[in-house]
């Protein structure tokens, strides 16, 4: 596949602007859907008790779930968006590797997560895994 | 309930949650770079493109991958789940170094090493932040459901 013409490359506060964007709508997507799933309560035990069915219809009423969905959503569009403009190269291993952390950081402050010394370590440890992994 | 280590079935959940993300990407990739060049002055192209077998196969593994996530979200944490679920990176570089015979620089050798030792570091701890036990709603509803099925 040949590109029509070179595509201009972005500031470095645009290319800023558009990675936070993707961090922060996919940190609040996925927060959201965690907080959802927790007031929802252990799936495996609906399940048990009121089979597949009662287990969709426990998330499908919960309006965090959309909230986190929506936001989800609002991501995946910010990544095209930021792809239009920037190297696959760059923007998928600097947004997933940095939402590792932004997610510990939102998981300790918004879900009262117990993030002790092992998780920080492991979610530096493969932030910057997954940062050679794709670059 | 709270499950400070994780059962085999859980385990399991996680082991779909893995795997699932980057094979279903991986056959959507292949299925979207044998189609010829789709625009979006022809929509339906589009359309047509998700009942073709890769497409389709990636879709039913992704739809897999967000019913394990969710299931897995519902009693572990988040801050445990992402960087747990982080070694499916590391099964797809393996993917292609053995099965597709693709070269692996030395810098995601690292990457593949780093990954593994922080999926190490939190596999080995507690999956759910401990708190006093507070039946949720929609567990009561299904105890509910449960007993007047007994009665």
């Amino acid at each position: 596949m040949t590109i029509p013409y070179p595509a201009p490359q972005p500031s470095f506060w645009a290319a800023f602007a558009m990675i936070a964007a993707i961090i922060l709508t996919s940190t609040a997507g996925e927060v959201l859907t965690a907080a959802a799933m927790k007031s929802v309560g252990d799936l495996d035990e609906i399940r048990a008790h009121s089979g597949l069915k009662g287990a969709i219809h426990a998330v499908l009423t919960c309006p965090l779930f959309f909230a986190g969905v929506s936001f989800l959503a609002l991501a995946f569009f910010a990544l095209l968006f930021a792809l239009n403009h920037m190297n696959l190269s760059f923007v998928a291993p600097a947004s997933a590797s940095l939402t590792l952390v932004t997610n510990a950081i939102a998981g300790k402050v918004f879900l009262k997560e117990n993030v002790d010394r092992r998780r920080w370590t492991s979610a530096v440890l493969v932030c910057i895994g997954v940062y050679f992994l794709a670059h | 309930m709270a499950h400070a280590r994780l059962t085999p079935r859980q385990y399991m959940i996680l082991g779909l949650v893995s795997l699932c993300a980057p094979l279903g990407d991986t056959c959507l990739s292949r299925g979207m770079t044998s189609l010829p060049e789709l625009t979006l002055a022809h929509p339906s192209a589009l359309i047509a493109a998700v009942f073709t077998p890769w497409i389709a196969v990636g879709i039913a593994l992704l739809i897999g991958f967000f019913a394990s996530y969710l299931t897995a979200l519902s009693w572990a944490d988040l801050t445990f789940v992402l960087p747990a679920t982080a070694f499916g990176n590391v099964i797809v570089a393996l993917f292609a170094r053995f099965w597709l015979h693709e070269a692996i620089s030395l810098e995601r050798w690292v990457g593949i090493v780093l990954i593994t030792v922080g999926v190490g570091f939190v596999a080995r701890g507690p999956s759910l932040t401990e708190r006093p036990p507070a039946q949720t709603p929609a567990l009561a509803e299904a105890a509910d459901l449960g007993e007047e099925g007994i009665k």
